[in-house]
């Protein structure tokens, strides 16, 4: 034993006297003089940066600029520091601790119009479409199972709709116990979603008042938030009986064996917006220069994120502890085209992790009405408002013109084709790729918040 | 010689070397051997059923974790898949390797692979010193900050911001609790006055404690571009661990020998005087008791306030490769174990010898 410590000592000795010895220059350290980014028009007012991030894969866009120096490409030097939870984020950007954050859609447009802590927060960039899952545990699955149809193969036929959850729910409440389920924040694209897809099949998800803000009220599944890397350790022990979550934390149910997602978000809603950059007013203003570096580097990594073969590099990228830190395998299930759902049940989904394809990184106005008529349909906008205020509020925090010049700035120096900058007012088409196949236009909120069946009408 | 050595060896607490100095120097043989034995066997034997036990445990938990995954495979896609679990958790692919309790070999091989990786994080700062040199100069000359160092710290960075954090908290707790223990010692009007608040606060924990420096630092710190989290982080250590020296410097001031209160008296000292020559020494032993509690609670609650203050150090390591969840990251979080326990062991022994360095009685402590 003392012939070990005594090895080891020396091993410790020897590795500080190379690591001090070293002197050797890396030849890929070409001194950087210029805080100006490559085509030199950019004064950049701040280059030291911190952005925060909640280990997810679509925090991939952050950590591409930064590990394929697209970031410093632009003069920015930028630190990214993993965060605990939503809320800590929602603070720290609003504090300036951080200067910006890959946040969720749903909380720069909650912060301006009146669901909890309240401060100025634009959006230049959107970070990607779909994304999440819906997971519940061995034991319910094998509740619902018996209800779902399968194809010739004997494989469960997608989508699987919530009304294969109802008889489960039903005999847990018989048996006197409440059916629970995580999502990761009260404004969560994950929130919305399971919310979603519960109330599509007529289980009421609870609603928010003006007096109760746990979302709660007249629920028939008790929604909760836990951030989303404890998902997994909360679904084993009991605590909630399925989540709504991105990845690699549905795969990792998989792969510990703790539970089966169900469905993804992909099959609720088609493309749908999930994260986003956000900066708040103030920096943005007085750093104009800055913003559009950082929105330059952010498209640039999105691109290289949807060019067909980098995927490999960026699990390899993302599975560093620093950034999401899970295994490899892990992430590459959902990152390279796949997902996973019963143990061996792996399906094609080219669509599941959209970064740039579909204008994923354009901040269309119309996915953050969206969010707003979500956040009115469940009464964390307890009031009733005007159509125009749905587009007047969602202009404050929607900044496309940031991102329309950053992206002419990289059509100019050749990084990305003019075809990708779409022609557009900010609103997408009307759609039904709904999983209850609603119809929403953007401009006529009202409208489609008065199409539900469950939830509250104007 | 001999017996100064053996004087400085018991000094900085390593007198279980003591007998083995002897009997390598062939001095009383027998009598150093059953020493020996007693002192430095015993203890390696225990570390040694440590591990066979830390083994044999993690062993158990793995096999299973490991039945229970073949048997699921069994139950819900028939023998086949079974076989093929089997298969892969025997080859050792990542896919399928049970999580559970990290063998000692498992811990072994992280540890130096945290080792490699402070390595080449060293590297690259290095590389990003020399890139950014030429800018940096620039930038200091038009009066601007320069900047820093992006990437992540390593686990020995994490560790040294650990060590600062704590010696800062310590170093507040002492500047608060020392001189507020003497002065409400000396009164028994102020202790009384003034025990409510001390039985209140001494019990709330560290995460309130930190909720509650964070509202104040956060409004303090608005304006300014200082590392709030650091700040946050010390003064809610000094603070959640002050109180043990608070009420022992209390009460070591409150309980004097009233003879020496009586020598005072007779040499007409001035209340300076008495304080510093006859208080404080005499109520030494009870302040550095209170010490040593202060800073082993300062080393134990700053993993937890770390991790929610992010402040980059130690227990936000561990809570990072808690929600990484990824292969090694249980072996990770136990090195992280090991080393919080090695060093608060450190930090005790470095207080009971600066604590026999300046006590009048050296028997004192243990």
């Amino acid at each position: 034993m003392k012939s070990t410590l005594f090895a080891l000592t020396l091993l410790v000795l020897s590795s500080i006297s190379y690591s001090c010895g070293d002197k050797k220059p890396n030849p890929e350290a070409t001194p950087i003089s210029e805080e100006k980014s490559a085509i030199k028009t950019l004064e950049i007012e701040k280059p030291q940066l911190t952005f925060g991030f909640i280990k997810l894969t679509d925090m991939a866009p952050l950590a591409i600029a930064k590990e394929k120096g697209f970031f410093e490409e632009e003069g920015l030097f930028v630190s990214v520091e993993a965060q605990s939870n939503w809320k800590n984020i929602l603070d720290r950007v609003i504090d300036g601790q951080l200067d910006g954050s890959h946040m969720l859609a749903g909380q720069p447009i909650a912060a301006g119009s009146g669901f909890g802590r309240q401060a100025e927060l634009v959006t230049p960039f959107s970070m990607d479409l779909n994304g999440n899952g819906i997971t519940v545990s061995n034991d319910v699955w094998s509740k619902m199972k018996p209800h779902i149809p399968k194809d010739a193969d004997g494989k469960p036929v997608h989508p699987i709709k919530a009304e294969t959850l109802k008889p489960v729910i039903d005999s847990y409440k018989s048996s006197g116990k409440a059916f629970k389920m995580g999502m990761v924040f009260p404004v969560s694209t994950h929130n919305y979603e399971i919310r979603y897809w519960l109330a599509s099949a007529g289980i009421h998800p609870g609603m928010y008042t003006k007096d109760n803000i746990q979302g709660q009220v007249d629920a028939e599944v008790l929604l909760s938030v836990t951030p989303p890397p404890q998902m997994p350790a909360t679904l084993e022990a009991g605590t909630i009986h399925g989540y709504c979550v991105g990845e690699p934390w549905n795969q990792q149910a998989v792969f510990k064996g703790i539970g089966v997602p169900v469905t993804t978000n992909y099959d609720i809603w088609k493309n749908n917006p999930e994260k986003v950059f956000v900066m708040t007013k103030k920096f943005v203003e007085e750093n104009p220069n800055t913003a559009v570096a950082v929105t330059k580097a952010l498209i640039r990594a999105g691109k290289w994120l949807d060019t067909p073969g980098n995927r490999k590099e960026a699990v390899k990228i993302l599975s560093m502890p620093q950034y999401v830190g899970a295994d490899e395998v892990v992430l590459a299930n959902s990152m390279t085209g796949t997902f996973e759902f019963e143990k061996g049940d792996k399906r094609a989904m080219p669509d599941f992790n959209v970064f740039y394809r579909y204008n994923a990184t354009y901040p269309f106005y119309s996915d953050g009405v969206w969010f707003l008529t979500q956040m009115r349909r469940w009464g964390q906008i307890p009031d009733t408002k005007s159509a125009d205020w749905y587009d007047t509020k969602i202009r404050e925090i929607y900044r496309p013109d940031i991102w329309k010049k950053a992206a002419e700035l990289l059509v100019a120096e050749g990084h990305i084709p003019t075809v990708d900058i779409p022609e557009t007012d900010g609103y997408k088409p009307a759609t039904t790729d709904f999983i209850d196949g609603k119809n929403f236009d953007a401009k006529d909120p009202i409208a489609y918040i008065n199409s539900f069946k469950i939830g509250n009408k104007d | 010689m001999s017996k100064k050595l053996s004087k400085s060896i018991r000094f900085i607490g390593l007198g279980f070397l003591e007998p083995l100095i002897h009997l390598i120097q062939g001095k009383e043989t027998r009598k150093n051997l059953i020493l020996v034995l007693k002192k430095i066997i015993a203890p390696l034997a225990s570390f040694v059923l440590f591990m066979g036990v830390w083994q044999t445990g993690a062993q158990l938990l793995y096999n299973k974790e490991a039945d229970y995954r073949i048997e699921k495979a069994r139950t819900e896609q028939g023998d086949e898949a079974a076989i093929k679990m089997k298969e892969c958790i025997i080859s050792g692919d990542v896919s399928c390797q049970p999580n559970t309790l990290p063998s000692p070999a498992q811990v072994k091989v992280s540890f130096f692979k945290l080792i490699e990786d402070h390595k080449i994080i060293r590297q690259d700062k290095k590389d990003f010193k020399e890139k950014t040199a030429s800018l940096n100069q620039k930038r200091i000359a038009d009066g601007k900050e320069a900047i820093t160092y992006t990437g992540r710290p390593s686990f020995v960075d994490q560790i040294i911001t650990s060590i600062k954090t704590v010696f800062a908290g310590f170093l507040l707790a002492i500047l608060i609790a020392v001189p507020i223990g003497i002065i409400i010692g000396l009164s028994e009007t102020l202790r009384d006055s003034f025990n409510w608040l001390i039985q209140i606060f001494k019990p709330v924990s560290p995460v309130v404690w930190l909720l509650l420096v964070f509202m104040i630092v956060k409004t303090v710190t608005k304006d300014s571009n200082t590392d709030s989290a650091f700040i946050i982080s010390f003064i809610s250590v000094g603070l959640c661990s002050m109180w043990a020296t608070l009420v022992n410097t209390t009460m070591g001031v409150a309980t004097v020998d009233q003879d020496f209160l009586n020598v005072a008296k007779v040499l007409k000292l001035g209340s300076f005087q008495k304080v510093f020559k006859i208080i404080l020494p005499s109520s030494l032993p009870l302040i550095f008791t209170g010490l040593r509690i202060t800073l082993s609670v300062a080393w134990m609650v700053l993993i937890a306030i770390e991790l929610l203050a992010q402040s980059p150090g130690l227990g936000s390591f561990v809570w990072e490769e808690f929600q990484n969840g990824a292969n090694d990251s249980n072996s990770k979080i136990i090195v992280a174990m090991f080393v919080i326990g090695i060093i608060g062991f450190l930090l005790d022994r470095i207080m009971l010898t600066i604590q026999k360095l300046i006590s009048f009685n050296k028997n004192e402590g243990n």
